[in-house]
């Protein structure tokens, strides 16, 4: 099965600049892997820990629906689904108030 | 160098004043390779704090989705801090992921939610690595070449 994913500008110094790239897996976790077999270094960028989790400030959508809602890595793919990968945009301060 | 017209400058100061004291934070997108902020999008603080921001993770993807339609790509990426000078702290170079982007720095520390000048900043933030940049301020930007 087919999945595309939407790749970050951030990111595509592992797609060779691609926008978006094909992966497979029944799952989330295992879409990860599946781009970091053909796009080696990009894992570490999204998930991290032991056991793995997606990292506090990367954003996945699996159809629209932010994956922190569906399961995380966990979460069911199926053939024909859209992965869109988005860094969040955050930061702020750090002033103790 | 941003170059940014009058009316986008003053929505960014208006924004950061009116959400004071709590952080502001949004985007001005413009064509891709263009470096022209044409469309000021306000978004809204998940995080609600005086000491961070963090885009609504759905309104941070309806915004990209409507940049990839539209050819776009955020050349301004803009947040108030309240109660510290307009700089990136250690938290904003870390989490800064959009090396093409002019990151707009505003202070609201002086005036609050009052009138009075802000302090307003640009940089580009590489690799972890922080470059002030200066900041022109137009009445309206220059046509867009037709090449």
């Amino acid at each position: 099965m087919a999945i595309e994913v939407r790749v970050p500008t951030i990111l595509r110094t592992y797609t060779d600049g691609a926008k978006s790239v094909t992966a497979e897996g029944e799952t989330l976790g295992a879409l990860v892997d599946s781009l970091e077999a053909n796009h080696p270094g990009i894992k570490e960028r999204l998930v991290e820990g032991d056991p793995v989790e997606l990292r506090r400030f990367v954003n996945v959508y699996v159809n629209d629906e932010d994956v922190r809602f569906t399961g995380g890595l966990e979460t069911a793919l199926s053939d024909g689904d859209q992965v869109v990968i988005l860094p969040a945009v955050a930061g702020g301060s750090g002033a103790r108030a | 160098m941003l170059t940014i017209d009058r009316a986008t400058y003053d929505a960014i100061i208006a924004h950061a004043k009116r959400d004071h004291p709590v952080e502001a934070c949004g985007v001005v997108a413009g064509p891709e390779g263009s470096d022209r902020p044409e469309r000021f999008v306000p978004m809204l603080n998940a995080a609600g704090s005086p000491t961070f921001y963090e885009f609504d993770s759905a309104e941070l993807l309806a915004l990209y989705k409507q940049m990839w339609a539209d050819d776009e790509e955020p050349v301004v990426i803009y947040h108030s801090h309240t109660e510290t000078e307009a700089y990136p702290s250690r938290t904003d170079i870390g989490l800064a992921n959009e090396p093409g982007a002019h990151y707009v720095l505003v202070s609201t520390r002086e005036h609050g939610n009052a009138d009075g000048p802000v302090e307003f900043r640009s940089y580009r933030i590489v690799d972890g690595e922080v470059t002030e940049e200066e900041v022109t301020v137009v009445d309206a930007l220059p046509p867009r070449s037709t090449n």
